[in-house]
């Protein structure tokens, strides 16, 4: 066939078939979504201090583990409230002159999703002994450790921000680890990652496919969830798995007398709404309302957190809870 | 007892082998972290220990049983017939003894006793051979303890090391007595025939003595069908004549044969190319076989150039632009002058399209060791800085082509140059669209890099990769392409399909719900190109299946078409909703991008390689390496990919059930620890590779003696026009 003969010819037309299509399915779909997406109402531009934090999470690949993106499937709910939609990315754009825009969604989760951290972990304290080697507070992380994000001083000054981590961590050098402004900008990064809520009105998109719920009986099923898993994905990085907490940072639920204790509407209100009473411990966050955790689930890990490791006080009853929790949720900071 | 034991000594190794996975087993279980498996583990082992035994102690009663009623057997028919049997069996040297003693016997007739002496001799230096020792036996019995501790378990192992060794010993000993009492029997027999054969009569036993021996020593003359005449092979027919034999412990591979010269130039050219290649892949899989000791070893190192997220773009960068992307390049300067039929256009440009290359990567490695990147977006890490000087490269390379093949010598285009020529052109087109900025805000970043990521593995390393599969192969089977038409019909449908199918790394994102449908699709669609082109390369082997055995290169084009066909299949079965939901986010990309890149690519590229190289330096890489390098690569793969697999598939669904994010890292330690295996089994045949490399480009000359005779001779005559 001539044609297949003609170098120009068949070069020619597999270019602009390959542009063609190239044009059909990414630049006009890529234009048409940049054009048609604005940031949501109630998102914040970030602050000085966590742009600087986001470069230095891209300047150490922190996407090559960590995505930020759910999808709208019923498995991603454990990363956030709602699925994530084109307007939540629409406010991102070139980094700079050498730099591509960063949505950092990310293709991979070795590690977990970090679209709504700032909510999910929102404690400084945690966040920079984690940093520093994440091994301290979950001992099972495979994440790299970032000590050069810190020095270590002997005399501290007075403003530095000290992290304190266990000796074992600190390969045998002597003084506190003090946190450099890198650290506290990607700090400031992470915690400005929150997941923004849609305007009131806005229909919110359905998480897919379902997890079949076994419709066995509705009291026997609240007994049964399973308070140890319920404890590991929410309580357990800063508590630790033996419930020891880590002196310094996070306060120990092994007896503890609130923990063990009978004022349950305390107990309830901590875990709902955060805690920060004692000055020898990091503030903790309002976990329960921010995992929005049921009252069934709530039972499951205070009745867990009452029994294990040595705990033996009486276990609370999911109507106990929910009653107390109705009464804690006026009581939450606006 | 009396009783007789036979073939024993196949059947100790059997039961020792038996016992040395179970210690094995045991001991990595109670290294293991305690769990309640441990008890369940234990009772198993248990079981296997007591069963091998149980086996052990049956197969000797049983043994003993039969050997005990053949005895009793024998001691009741010690007849003539028995004896009758014994002379049909004799070989023509025995035969020949017994000639002789015969012959004597008729000398001295009555000294009969001799014969018996000799036999009985015999025998006794046989027994005297065999240990004597009285058997003994000595069994403890192992009691249940708690199996959950670590210190139980451990004793519980170092009791069983010495009781296994006393069964063993045990079996020794009795069969050695058991050998012992056999031998006795057998003395005895042989005694009583001895007596027989002096008994015989005399003339016919001769007779018929003799003729069996006559038969039994007959032998072909091995002239029966190539007569008297010396071999000459008057038509220079045969080649590689080999006069010394040779151990044959592997496949003698054949030769690469001897091509018309190729210029010197463009030799060097190629060759600079695939050194530097080599020196890539070394370097890529260095830092890619540290990676995956990281995720063993987090706090291997705490250095920020070394940490993860900074090193694991410097690994595939490497070898998509280092290694693959120069390999490929290399065998394309190869192939399109030749296929053209025409000195390539220009050699220049050749060099300058490496050194920006070469630059590009290098420079590029440095950026992101210092924390320099594009933002995140895989295989787009390099800033556009030094992808530009990557795309200079491609653009010289695409001119190049582009004029070798324009001023070609051939009417048609070889499809070859299709692909490859197209794959650079493609190539450039991602990388523009990827770098330039004007539709990259917001989700458009992602549509891109979607697109970017895909065609730059469909339509740059596939795409090139199969124009050197459709010259290489058919070259290498010394037969045409099976089917032109196919090899158009996958050229087309590849375009079609693989630019549809980016965004399938982006199902359930937040990028339109109708591109995520198409890009699925298409890559149900891809089942047309990969079918097509595997069938083709499968039936361009047709008749000539042999020849694998024979060649060195076929074997890894073999396993680049399997790879071709799975690999590029599986990508069609992850991108399904439903498989998304299991395998996305998971290593299971990890492991598919492996098989793929790996599998395919990387195999087609070394079998280019290994059947260019020699016929350009005509040096060839010891056989041995070449085979040390295929399996190890093979078999490291397996191991890197399979496990992997299974963990991820494994983790998507502790996901699916909403088990703590924590606990899936947990599940996933052994399989990692087996990518990193499996990765240093990689890692060691690309050694080999760069051996073999270093092995076929060599400079210092092994002597060709008939060359430097002829040398010689041509110094010592005068030349001709002297003469005359």
């Amino acid at each position: 066939m001539e044609f297949f003969n003609n170098h120009k010819k068949l070069f020619r037309t597999a270019f602009l078939f390959f542009a063609g299509l190239t044009t059909l399915v990414a630049i006009l779909p890529a234009l048409n979504n940049q054009k048609n997406n604005q940031p949501l109402p109630g998102a914040e531009p970030l602050s000085a201090d966590a742009v600087k934090g986001k470069n230095i999470y891209i300047a150490n690949g922190c996407v090559g583990c960590h995505t930020q993106q759910i999808r709208n499937v019923d498995m991603d709910k454990m990363w956030g409230a709602r699925p994530g939609i084109a307007a939540d990315y629409a406010g991102i754009h070139r980094t700079d002159f050498w730099r591509n825009t960063a949505t950092l969604m990310g293709t991979g989760r070795t590690g977990p999703d970090l679209t709504d951290v700032g909510n999910r972990q929102p404690n400084k304290d945690w966040n920079l002994v984690h940093l520093f080697n994440p091994r301290t507070v979950v001992k099972e992380s495979v994440m790299p450790a970032y000590p050069w994000l810190f020095i270590i001083k002997k005399q501290p000054a007075k403003n530095d921000v000290i992290v304190s981590v266990p000796k074992e961590y600190l390969n045998g050098e002597e003084g506190k680890v003090v946190a450099t402004n890198d650290a506290l900008y990607l700090i400031a990064y992470l915690q400005s990652l929150k997941q923004v809520k849609l305007p009131d009105g806005t229909p919110t998109p359905d998480f897919l496919y379902k997890r079949e719920q076994k419709q066995a009986g509705t009291t026997a099923t609240s007994k049964e969830l399973d308070g140890t898993a319920l404890y590991t994905a929410n309580c357990q990085s800063c508590h630790q798995p033996g419930g020891e907490g880590l002196p310094g940072a996070f306060a120990p639920l092994k007896g503890s007398a609130i923990v063990n204790g009978d004022n349950l509407e305390l107990y309830v209100g901590i875990i709902m709404n955060g805690y920060d009473a004692r000055a020898e411990f990091g503030v903790m966050p309002a976990v329960g309302t921010n995992a929005n955790l049921s009252a069934a689930e709530i039972t499951a890990i205070m009745n867990h957190e009452r029994t294990a490791w040595g705990n033996n006080a009486k276990k609370v009853t999911e109507e106990e809870v929910k009653k107390i929790m109705d009464f804690v949720k006026l009581q939450a900071p606006k | 007892m009396k009783i007789r034991f036979k073939k024993t000594w196949g059947k100790w190794p059997l039961s020792i082998f038996m016992c040395l996975p179970i210690t094995i087993l045991a001991q990595t279980q109670s290294a293991g972290i305690a769990s309640a498996s441990n008890d369940t583990g234990l009772l198993v082992l248990l079981m296997i220990v007591l069963l091998t035994i149980l086996v052990a102690v049956l197969l000797l009663s049983f043994e003993a049983k039969e050997l005990v009623a053949k005895i009793r057997k024998k001691k009741k028919e010690k007849s003539t017939n028995q004896f009758d049997k014994y002379l049909e069996n004799m070989d023509g040297s025995q035969i020949e003894k017994v000639l002789q003693i015969k012959q004597k016997q008729k000398c001295i007739n009555k000294d009969s006793g001799s014969i018996k002496t000799v036999l009985i001799v015999g025998m006794q230096m046989l027994a005297m051979l065999l240990p004597g020792d009285s058997a003994y036996a000595q069994t403890k019995t192992t009691a249940r303890g708690i199996f959950s501790e670590g210190g139980v378990l451990i004793t519980i192992i170092l009791i069983m090391i010495p009781i296994l060794a006393a069964i063993v010993l045990m079996i020794v000993k009795l069969s050695n007595m058991l050998r012992k009492h056999r031998n006795r029997q057998d003395l005895e027999e042989a005694a009583l025939f001895a007596d027989y054969l002096s008994t015989l009569p005399e003339e016919e036993a001769t007779e018929a003595l003799s003729k069996r021996k006559a038969a039994l020593d007959y032998n072909l003359t091995h002239h029966e069908l190539s007569g008297e005449q010396e071999p000459a092979d008057k038509k220079g027919l045969v080649g590689n004549i080999e006069t010394e034999g040779y151990i044959n412990f592997i496949t003698r591979k054949k030769k690469a044969q001897k091509r018309p010269n190729i210029d010197p130039q463009l030799s060097k050219l190629i060759l600079w190319y695939f050194g530097c290649a080599a020196l890539w892949l070394i370097f890529g899989t260095t830092i890619g076989e540290y990676l995956g000791v990281k995720f063993v070893a987090p706090d291997i190192d705490h250095v920020s150039w070394l940490s993860f997220g900074r090193l694991r773009p410097v690994h595939t960068n490497a070898v998509f632009w280092g290694w693959a992307s120069l390999g490929m390049l290399g065998l394309g300067y190869y192939i399109v002058p030749m296929v053209s039929n025409t000195p390539l256009a220009s050699i220049k440009k050749g060099w300058y399209a490496l050194c920006l290359i070469n630059a590009a990567v290098i420079l590029g490695t440095l950026f992101l060791m210092a924390g320099i990147n594009n933002g995140g977006g895989e295989y787009r890490e390099y800033i556009w800085p030094v992808m530009l000087l990557f795309g200079i490269g491609l653009i010289l390379t695409l001119i190049n082509f582009i004029q070798t093949i324009a001023k070609r010598k051939t009417k048609e285009i070889y499809i070859s140059n299709w692909y490859i020529v197209s794959a650079i052109m493609f190539a450039l087109t991602i990388t523009v669209v990827a770098y330039i900025p004007n539709w990259q805000d917001g989700l458009g970043e992602t549509i891109i890099q979607g697109y970017y990521m895909h065609q730059g593995v469909g339509m740059w390393f596939m795409l090139f990769t199969l124009g050197i599969v459709y010259y290489m192969l058919p070259q290498q089977l010394n037969r045409p392409i099976y089917s032109y038409s196919l090899g158009i019909l996958a050229f087309w449908t590849q375009i079609l399909f693989y630019t549809l199918i980016g965004t399938h790394h982006f199902v359930f994102s937040s990028i339109p719900w109708w591109l995520q449908t198409v890009a699925i699709v298409g890559s149900v669609g891809m089942i047309i190109p990969v079918v097509a082109g595997t069938t083709n390369f499968i039936m361009t082997f047709k008749g000539a299946r042999h020849k694998i055995a024979g060649s060195y290169t076929l074997p890894f084009f073999l396993v680049g078409i399997i790879f071709y066909f799975t690999g590029s299949l599986q990508g069609t079965a992850e991108a399904f909703r439903s498989t998304n939901l299991i395998w996305h986010f998971t290593d299971f990309t990890v492991a598919h991008s492996h098989l793929t890149m790996y599998g395919i690519i990387c195999f087609f590229l070394w079998a280019g390689m290994y059947a260019v190289v020699p016929r350009l330096t005509g040096k060839e890489a010891p056989q041995i390496t070449v085979g040390a390098h295929f399996w190890l690569a093979l078999i490291g793969l397996m191991f890197y990919t399979v496990p992997l697999m299974i963990g991820s598939t494994l983790r998507g669904q502790m996901w699916i059930a909403g088990k703590p994010f924590i606990d899936s890292v947990v599940h996933m330690a052994p399989y990692w620890l087996w990518r990193a295996i499996g990765g240093s089994l990689m890692w060691l045949s690309h050694i080999f590779f760069a051996y073999n490399f270093y092995k076929m480009i060599r400079r210092y000359e092994t002597i060709d003696i008939k060359e430097v005779a002829l040398e010689r001779l041509k110094q010592q005559i005068p030349t001709p026009d002297k003469i005359v």
